[in-house]
């Protein structure tokens, strides 16, 4: 019997040949992820309590990304504590407002194909993109795993989507995941891994390829994986790091279903408050008058992202009544920007531009709302009060369509922006 | 902790870590963030809650950020059990690492508020103790009630290191 590219990883990672789905196993961790957040306030006392420390530094990675910059002074001291942990534990690969953690791991090139990455952040999945498996943990599971390097999982089952075809213009990896979690709903990958392969899958870069591992979350799938291809060699041999393409699944491996779709059919698509499954096409609900556009988070804040926001933006302004703000991703993104050309075409529109990081998107950072205040935004929850106020109103869309709604004051087809027919 | 009896509250589908927790009040401690416990869908639900109050809800209970004082938090209150048709994965774990019971329970619906409920971890079983009716959930695997009988992780790594040094 096959195996999926997500049971290889676990029966390697269990000392194992083969695991079969819903064991219950102890796995060796190959690196780990912990933030400002969930972190070290949160994980430090459990770790004094037991009278124990980080077993590996070099197999933890630290970003100080949902803080930054500290709006007050509670805020300063969860910094400061994070900063004390790196220091006291000898965490080397700790970034302080460098950019959203699910980002760096990427951009860092920290993933490896094949590798099993434990993450404390529901996004952590993001990281399948590079073909490793990615699993997203709470702040007591985290301590478990910097504490002894292991930790106990579930063998999941897998869901093959195979998308054909390719993406139109105007239309992007936003509005495809969209689309998905609006077909299944957000239970409907539940416990299994969705597993992304296809025609449409090879002709995307990795950034935008990363969207739909990202939104793997809003599924409630455990995890998502895009084995490595060409792609993902190129992007990590542009990093400095060699790898071979792979792991894949076996050809007879067992899905528990496989999902179809045909990329070239999918069209800008907006989810509706409060349910980021409530997905409609964006042509269907034009005219909702919005006062808040919002580009940012891991989800949305990518230099693809902004890139994207720039192709709409550029000769426009933003409507008059309408804030729209950016918060980059990462660093990085923002730097490349400067580099092309795109940060300027942001900001001759009339966008406010935010510091890298989590932001407004988990409600915590710059930019949240109010109540009553209608925001369309490229970040991947709009569950009642998740960017402030439980009075406010999130619609989401791709990078694309928030940029379009900044320009018409409400939300509109992006394609009508665009030199191409809707 | 085998045998689980309380007053129940109801709750639907796909209740969201942001609603139970909202993130404005996470740069707080335990004890003041458990005073916000639902208070996106439910004003004054820790106000109502009495220790040893059960949550009942749909599927896919606990979905979206990782927070884990989002049961830290619901334990605060005094709730002691999770019924629901699902649970979202990250939350199920926390429930585990924090030593509040999640008892997926496919026929949960059936249970109203206010009715009390009994819940035998071990069999697998919940009753509703008002009708009568007995309701199938699926029986925890060995290796993740070790876990929970322990009282989380951190009760149940110190048991491991305890029998280390023995």
């Amino acid at each position: 019997m096959g195996q999926t590219v997500a049971q290889k990883i676990i029966a390697r990672a269990a000392h194992r040949d083969t695991v079969e789905p819903d064991e219950v196993l102890w796995v060796d961790v190959d690196i780990a992820m912990i933030h400002d957040s969930g972190g070290p306030r949160r994980i430090w006392p459990m770790l004094t309590e037991l009278g124990v420390r980080v077993l590996d530094p070099d197999r933890l990675v630290m970003v100080s990304d949902h803080y930054v910059p500290a709006q007050d002074v509670g805020a300063a001291e969860i910094l400061q504590t994070t900063r004390a942990f790196a220091k006291e534990f000898g965490v080397t690969r700790f970034h302080e407002a460098q950019g959203i953690a699910h980002t760096l791991m990427v951009e860092k090139a920290y993933l490896r194909p094949g590798m099993l990455y434990v993450g404390g952040d529901s996004h952590t999945c993001t990281g399948g993109v590079l073909g490793c498996l990615a699993l997203g943990m709470g702040s007591t599971d985290l301590f478990g795993v910097v504490a002894t390097g292991r930790t106990w999982l579930r063998v999941p089952h897998t869901i093959r989507v195979e998308i054909d075809g390719a993406l139109a213009v105007g239309v992007t990896a936003k509005d495809l995941i969209l689309t998905i979690i609006g077909d299944h709903g957000m239970s409907g990958g539940l416990y299994r891994v969705l597993e992304f392969g296809g025609p449409a899958i090879a002709g995307m870069g990795i950034q935008e390829r990363s969207v739909l591992t990202n939104m793997c979350a809003e599924i409630g799938a455990k995890t998502g994986i895009i084995p490595a291809d060409d792609v993902t060699v190129s992007y990590l041999a542009e990093r400095g790091v060699d790898v071979e393409p792979g792991p894949v699944s076996d050809q007879d491996a067992t899905y528990a279903e496989t999902w179809r779709y045909d990329a070239t059919a999918v069209e800008p698509v907006i989810a509706r408050p409060h349910r980021h499954d409530d997905v409609v096409p964006a042509s269907e609900i034009s005219g909702v008058p919005v006062g808040r556009a919002y580009i940012g988070a891991c989800t949305g804040a990518k230099h693809s992202d902004l890139v994207m926001a720039a192709e709409v933006l550029r000769g426009r302004s933003v409507a008059p009544g309408v804030l729209l703000q950016v918060a980059p991703a990462s660093r990085g993104a923002w730097e490349q920007a400067i580099g092309d050309g795109t940060a300027a075409t942001l900001m001759e529109a009339g966008a406010h531009i935010l510091s890298t990081g989590c932001g407004a998107c988990p409600g915590i950072g710059s930019g949240v709302l109010g109540p009553g205040e209608v925001c369309i935004s490229t970040t991947s929850r709009n569950a009642r009060g998740r960017m402030g106020s439980p009075d406010s109103q999130v619609y989401l869309g791709s990078a694309y369509s928030v940029a379009a709604a900044a320009v018409a004051g409400e939300i509109v087809d992006p394609r009508m922006l665009m030199a191409v027919p809707a | 902790m085998t045998i689980i009896e309380g007053r129940v509250w109801k709750f639907g589908d796909d209740v969201d870590t942001d609603v139970i927790v909202p993130g404005r009040y996470l740069i707080g401690d335990v004890p003041e963030i458990a005073r916000h416990v639902m208070e996106g869908i439910r004003p004054g639900f820790a106000d109502l809650v009495e220790p040893g109050d059960i949550i009942v809800a749909g599927s896919n209970f606990g979905t979206g950020s990782s927070r884990d004082v989002a049961v830290k938090a619901m334990l605060a209150t005094g709730i002691r059990a999770i019924v629901a048709e699902s649970f979202a994965r990250i939350y199920f774990r926390n429930c585990i690492n924090s030593g509040l019971a999640p008892v997926e329970c496919p026929g949960a619906s059936v249970i109203e508020e206010g009715q009390r409920v009994r819940i035998d971890l071990l069999d697998g079983k919940v009753t509703v103790v008002d009708t009568g009716v007995v309701l199938e959930a699926v029986p925890l695997p060995k290796e993740i009630a070790s876990i929970l009988d322990a009282g989380g992780l951190v009760g149940f790594m110190r048991r491991e290191i305890e029998a280390d040094h023995r």
